[in-house]
């Protein structure tokens, strides 16, 4: 029999497909600051020095959290809908939100972690404006940008691996029923 | 003292040791070299040693205590009594402790000199302390160097100079013998540790080390037969001797170059006698540089270490040969030093024995007692030390062994790293270095631990050759001088990895290497250094990657010598520090001009503090040095709540002020104009410059709009980059960027939490981001008397790679303190080296990764800096992890290249290059550690935390980082004694530093500060190098009312006194004195109510006590001795120094002195710690 429990599986299945998605742009954005220094003449480069500036400001810019009118976000092409923060917050947070009123109380709890992480994470921030998630002054240090893609990465296979929990479960609701 | 002494017998021991060698020196030589091994202990252990070391020096305890005995009678004087101490001291180790009044001895001269025609039989021993010593009294013991001695005792102590040289060296070491030997054992660092178990062949290295350097200058290997045993025997005692010598070089070389530039002609006049005597040519030559004093010394200690070990014969020849041995003996010194593995138990031996051998003159005895701890060694060095003319021959012979050697490490052009590894590992072998530096010490029971003269950083464990080429300290540190193999054992030793940069700091030698082809590794871009192997002619392997690269066609032809085919050669592989003229493939644009843009403040506050009149005088005075070339360019903005512009065009009659009221949307009102060529418009400029303090003199505007002006300054710099300088004097109130005032005056001394250390906006940090992307540094001076957010403001400076300049309460009458300091600070700003467009790389060996940067900086990539302007003031500091294990390598290396644009618009890499030894053990590792490096870096770690933690948790972390070593340290070592509270000598400072950072504006609690120069305190632990930072956590007090000229340097035509570095605690200052305390940035000169009325009159040129003002900020030149002393000192203190500090005098009842006072880091005031409570904390946290 068709579930609520089991529609709010099939809709976390399709929506955990795009939380994946945004995991992965975090990688590739991350290795894309990472794997700057590839050209080394090019570094010493005035021209570059402002490209670069560029690129890793937009690339916080892009996880920021809300919209921001100075002269940084002047200079980053930023369109509205890249602003990924918001919407994966949000997505997860609907997860919980519908396995709560599923009464699915393992899957709430397996997702409830990263829920506390997501909103200790929303309100403090590393900038010095609440702003930001990442801070351009500080994201190519060693250590921060390794945490950044830790980070990114952990979100990933969580995300992959509830992917599958949720087609299985979708699956077992539906047979059980 | 005494009883602290006695409280650690290993201490006392280890002062012993120095102090013993010392002793042992006059002890065993005392018949003949007893004046000179009391003047010079390090010189004269070596020699009597070698020479006469062989009946006396080595004899066992028994000798020891029979020689201080004769002694005694001889001296007669203090020296006597020292040499009892020191000597009875290694024998007896309470008497050790007695040491500090044993420093004296070297004071007294008189006792050597006895000693020295004691000597006279020991002709031999007297050529090695001629050498050493031999620097005053050169002359004489070149004539004669064996049986000289006693003549050259004689000579050096009737010798004018040579008398108070004397006294000079020795009162180094004289202050607190026991303490202070082991002080300056640290200090040496690697150098001295040998001393302890090894110590017995190293002395004898060191004796060579000191040859070495002679020679270096006159090399004269006329040593025959220098009887290999001797040699042998030599080493255990040298070992000894080393340590002394080592604390010779340190302390002593100043006056001993000094001295031999003073006596020219006798240094002459043995020089041609010195071949025979060689050594003491070899010593003379050795004063001039300090420096390579000491680092011979260290060497020598390694390779008389692996010398002791290796033949005897061998041994000999091989003293003199610190590189070779190092390598080759390598592997047998190494075998010696494990058998010694133990280094507690080993420095027992080696204090006794090595105490005893350079002390005891009585050959038999000492041998006896050598031989079982040393063993291997012993039985060579007895034969040595029995036949009296061994020593002779040894000394001669190391002289030429070390001719070799010196000639041998060049004639290898190309180490491969095979080589390189094997003689790093002999090194590391060796324990006896580091068994100084891991000396046990109950921190509780020490008292004094400073060092008398100021520390230098400890030395890599290298071999001679790398050593040599290393470089500097001053402008490239790690904080562990030995790396640990894995990030495992990092951990365990719980001390920070890292490194301290100064990488544009002014060099007076700075080879420039103009080329076509820079060479480079192809695989990690790493520039060729003198770390590299060559394989073979065509072909090099990279230090950093290992890959191996061609040598280019180019390479091939050496410039300097114009010969072709010798790549290993070339300034890049004989320098760690080169400067490349870059070819344009290293720009895409052409390079900028030099481009200033003055941003002045000149709302009613702003003209009120009179500031403009100081930087409009300033800026005409130093208008030609500003550096440039004919394209450079210059503007000004002024701003109140308005901007004002000037257009100072070629052919305008005067300058042209446009104003822009609509602060909302900066516009440039036109934009050719606003910059000009400098060299063009000069005659507007200056007609600005006098104009421009009078122009606002009359304004009623209040309100700043600095935001606004500095968005205006971005664009004005935007097509070019260059420099801003943006001076500001209250609290930004309108337009972007505007700020309120977050401070509550009632939470200036709270215990708690210190908040707002955060910017309150971003507005500051994006700017500078931009600026940066645009190659614009920002420079800011904020001169206020309120709180004007530094916070936020500094951001706009942090981010640029800028600096900060901050003057609290700065008035051009009220504060002369203040004008005078902005004066200096802007000559020396105007005037000093630029680079613009600059970034910095730093890459270090496969395996090592930086994970943090600190300083005034863009991380544009993980290891590349972005620095928009780069000045040679500013430091950097960068946190480094081990993510490989460096099993396979013995050599970590790290290159920083900075790339950059000097204002003469030639593109220029600078590039240094450091070597550091990987070791495994964790013992090595805390003998590497550089306290003062690690200081610096765990307070640049503790300011990051407070900002984004809280500063409570910074300093816990702090208090934490001195427990996790110390407890790491007693978890590692099993034979210490339980109770107390244990560090190695190499970290004997850590505690201290530690609570004097907790102490420091930026990190201390409850006592009052003001939140902006909390913030400015932090600002400059960022971005200030080593040295200045060192000044400001743990400042340097002298007393300066009773300087004597003993030890005094003697430079030029001006006599330097060198009055001792004094704990910083009340219970040293005395109201008969007058103090100096040296802070960095600001001098405080104590006088004490009591204090001596000739000295008030003679230097402070005032009748009495009372008549002193209480608001003096300089001394007047008076033509007095004592005044011309004093001002000497002064200038010699600041002479490496780039901005002139404040200096104040603090009359003892003046409310003053409650800012003198609170840099006596070591007493207890209302919020925090004494430096025994203190420590009583940190054991009480260990325990649990």
């Amino acid at each position: 029999m068709f579930t609520f429990a089991a529609f709010c599986y099939m809709l976390s299945l399709v929506l955990c497909a795009s939380l994946i998605f945004f995991a992965i742009w975090h990688i590739t954005a991350f290795d894309e600051l990472q794997a700057d220094f590839k050209v080394p003449i090019d570094q010493g480069n005035p021209l570059h020095a402002r490209e670069r500036l560029r690129n890793i400001e937009r690339i916080c810019c892009l996880l920021r959290k809300q919209n921001w009118h100075s002269a940084v976000a002047k200079n980053c092409p930023v369109l509205p809908q890249l602003k990924l923060v918001l919407p994966e917050y949000s997505i997860h947070v609907l997860f919980c939100i519908m396995f709560l009123c599923a009464q699915e109380w393992l899957t709430v709890g397996l997702n409830i972690p990263l829920l506390f992480y997501n909103t200790w994470r929303y309100f403090h921030s590393p900038t010095d404006t609440k702003e930001l998630l990442y801070d351009p002054a500080s994201v190519m240090n060693g250590d921060t940008l390794k945490f950044c893609q830790k980070e990114a990465w952990c979100k990933m296979s969580f995300f992959v691996l509830s992917f599958f929990y949720y087609l299985y479960c979708m699956i077992y609701t539906l047979v059980t029923s | 003292m005494s009883t602290q002494g006695y409280g650690n017998p290993q201490s006392a021991v280890n002062n012993y040791s120095m102090s013993s060698a010392q002793n042992g020196g006059g002890a065993a030589t005392v018949p003949c070299q007893n004046g000179p091994g009391q003047a010079y202990p390090a010189m004269y252990p070596p020699s009597s040693y070698y020479s006469s070391a062989p009946p006396a020096g080595y004899p066992t305890m028994t000798g020891h205590s029979a020689p201080p005995a004769g002694k005694i009678p001889v001296s007669g004087t203090d020296y006597s009594g020292n040499y009892y101490q020191n000597s009875s001291g290694p024998s007896l180790y309470p008497a050790a402790p007695g040491s500090q009044t044993a420093a004296h001895p070297y004071s007294t001269s008189n006792a050597p000199v006895p000693s020295l025609q004691q000597a006279a039989p020991y002709a031999m021993p007297a050529g090695y302390y001629g050498q050493p010593y031999s620097q005053p009294s050169h002359g004489q013991t070149h004539a004669q160097p064996q049986q000289m001695q006693p003549s050259l005792v004689p000579a050096s102590s009737s010798n004018n100079l040579g008398a108070p040289l004397y006294p000079i060296v020795s009162y180094p070491s004289a202050p607190g013998s026991s303490q202070y030997g082991t002080l300056r054992s640290s200090q040496t660092g690697i150098g001295q540790p040998p001393v302890s178990t090894v110590m017995p062949p190293p002395p004898t290295q060191s004796s060579l080390q000191q040859y070495s350097q002679g020679k270096g200058a006159t090399p004269t290997p006329a040593h025959p037969g220098y009887g290999a045993p001797p040699l042998s025997q030599t080493p255990t005692v040298n070992g000894q001797s080393n340590a002394v010598q080592q604390h010779y070089d340190q302390n002593l070389v100043n006056p001993m170059g000094h001295h031999y530039s003073g006596a020219p002609p006798t240094s002459t006049g043995p020089n041609t006698e010195r071949t025979p005597s060689g050594t003491p040519g070899a010593s003379v030559h050795s004063s001039p540089g300090h420096h390579q004093g000491l680092l011979y010394a260290d060497r020598g200690v390694n390779n008389a270490v692996s010398s002791a070990a290796g033949d005897h014969s061998s041994s000999s020849s091989d003293h003199e040969e610190e590189d070779e041995e190092d390598e080759e003996a390598g592997g047998d010194s190494s075998s010696t030093t494990t058998g010694s593995a133990s280094p507690v138990p080993n420095s027992y031996e080696s204090l006794e024995g090595g105490g005893y051998q350079d002390l005891a003159a009585p050959p038999a005895g000492v041998p006896n007692k050598q031989a079982p701890p040393f063993g291997y060694n012993y039985p060579t060095m007895h034969p040595g030390y029995q036949q009296s003319p061994a020593p002779r021959p040894d000394s001669s012979p190391a002289h030429g062994g070390y001719n070799p050697s010196g000639y041998q490490p060049y004639s290898q052009p190309f180490p491969s790293l095979n080589e390189l590894s094997s003689a790093l590992g002999g090194l590391s072998g060796v324990p006896e270095l580091e068994m100084e530096t891991l000396r046990p010490l109950n921190l509780l029971q020490e008292r004094n631990i400073l060092p008398p003269k100021q520390a230098s950083p400890p030395e890599p464990n290298l071999s001679s050759d790398l050593r040599k080429v290393n470089c500097s300290p001053d402008t490239f540190r790690c904080t562990l001088t030995n790396i640990p193999q894995t990030q495992a054992l990092l951990n365990k030793a719980r001390l920070p990895l890292g490194l301290l940069l100064h990488p544009f700091r002014d060099l007076t030698q700075l080879p420039v290497i103009t080329s076509n082809t820079i060479v480079r590794c192809r695989s990690c871009r790493t520039y060729i250094n003198p770390f590299v192997s060559f394989l073979d002619q065509r072909r090099w392997k990279c230090n950093l990657c290992y890959r191996v690269n061609d040598v280019p066609d180019e390479f091939m032809y050496n410039p300097v010598t114009r010969s072709y085919g010798e790549p290993h050669k070339r300034p890049e592989v004989q320098n760690s520090t080169v400067e490349f003229i870059a070819s344009s493939d290293y720009m895409l644009r052409p390079p900028q001009p030099a481009v200033y843009l003055f941003v002045l403040d000149v709302s009613h506050n702003a003209v009120e503090s009179g500031y403009l009149n100081v930087f409009c005088q300033s800026l005409l005075d130093n208008l030609d040095k500003l550096p440039g070339d004919t394209r450079t360019r210059i503007g000004f903005v002024t701003f109140d709540s308005t901007i004002h512009f000037y257009n100072l065009q070629e052919g305008l009659s005067q300058p042209q002020m446009l104003v822009v009221s609509d602060i909302e949307d900066v516009f440039i009102p036109t934009h050719d104009s606003l910059l000009v060529n400098l060299k063009e418009s000069k005659e507007l400029v200056k007609d600005l410059l006098n104009a421009l303090p009078g122009m606002f003199s009359q304004t009623r505007e209040t309100q700043s709009a600095l935001g606004p002006a500095l968005q205006a300054a971005y664009k004005l710099m935007c097509p070019t980059g260059g420099r801003v300088s943006v001076f500001q004097t209250q609290l930004p109130t309108l337009g972007a960027g505007l700020l309120q005032s977050r401070e509550d005056p009632n939470l200036r001394s709270s215990t708690k939490t210190v908040q707002h250390l955060a910017p309150a906006t971003d507005f500051y940090k994006k700017l500078a981001l931009d600026c940066s992307g645009q190659q614009i540094g920002v420079d800011l001076f904020l001169l206020s008397s309120q709180y004007s957010d530094l916070a936020s403001l500094a951001c706009v400076s942090k981010y640029s790679a800028g600096s900060v300049f901050y003057y609290p309460s700065f008035h051009h009458i009220h504060n002369t303190a203040q004008r005078q300091k902005l004066q200096r600070d802007l000559q020396r700003y105007l005037s000093r080296k630029i680079g613009f467009e600059a970034v910095m790389r730093i890459r270090c060996t496969k395996g090592l990764s930086i994970h943090t940067f600190h300083g005034n900086f863009f991380v544009r990539s993980t290891d590349l800096l972005s620095l928009a302007n780069v000045n040679p003031d500013s430091g950097f500091a960068v946190q480094m992890s081990i993510e490989e294990s460096l099993a396979d390598t013995s050599l970590a290396c790290f290159q920083a290249a900075l790339l950059y644009t000097s204002s003469k618009g030639k593109r220029r890499i600078r590039v240094h290059t450091l070597c550091l030894p990987v070791v495994s053990q964790l013992s090595e590792v805390f003998a590497g550690a550089d306290i003062q490096a690690i200081t610096c870096l765990l307070a640049n770690m503790a300011i990051d935390r407070s900002v984004s933690s809280s500063l409570s948790d910074a300093r816990d972390a702090l208090v934490n980082a001195v427990v996790d070593c110390l407890s790491a340290y007693r978890a590692n070592g099993s034979n210490i004694q339980p109770s107390g509270l244990i560090a190695p000598a190499a970290l004997r400072l850590f505690p201290l530093y530690v609570l004097a950072l907790l102490k420091q504006k930026a990190l201390r609690t409850g006592t009052s500060t003001r939140l902006d120069e909390r913030v400015f305190s932090m600002c400059e632990f960022k971005s200030q190098p080593l040295h200045q930072i060192m000044r400001m956590v743990h400042p340097d007090l002298y007393r300066i009312d009773n300087m004597t000229e003993q030890g005094a340097l003697h430079l030029n035509d001006s006599v330097v006194p060198q009055p001792p570095l004094l704990q910083l605690t009340a219970e040293k200052l005395t109201r008969e004195g007058a103090f100096l305390m040296d802070c960095g940035s600001v001098m405080y000169l104590w006088v004490g109510k009591c204090c001596n009325e000739m000295f008030i009159r003679d230097v402070m040129g005032f009748p009495n006590y009372a008549s002193l003002p209480s608001s003096m900020t300089e001394i007047p030149e008076l033509q007095t001795t004592y005044s011309e002393r004093t001002r000497a000192f002064i200038s010699w203190l600041l002479e490496s120094r780039t901005f002139h500090p404040a200096f104040h005098v603090v009359k003892d009842d003046a409310p003053a002195k409650s800012s003198f006072f609170q840099h006596l880091v070591e007493d207890r005031t209302e919020s925090a710690f004494s430096y025994y409570e203190f420590l009583l904390h940190v054991q009480q946290q260990m325990s649990k």
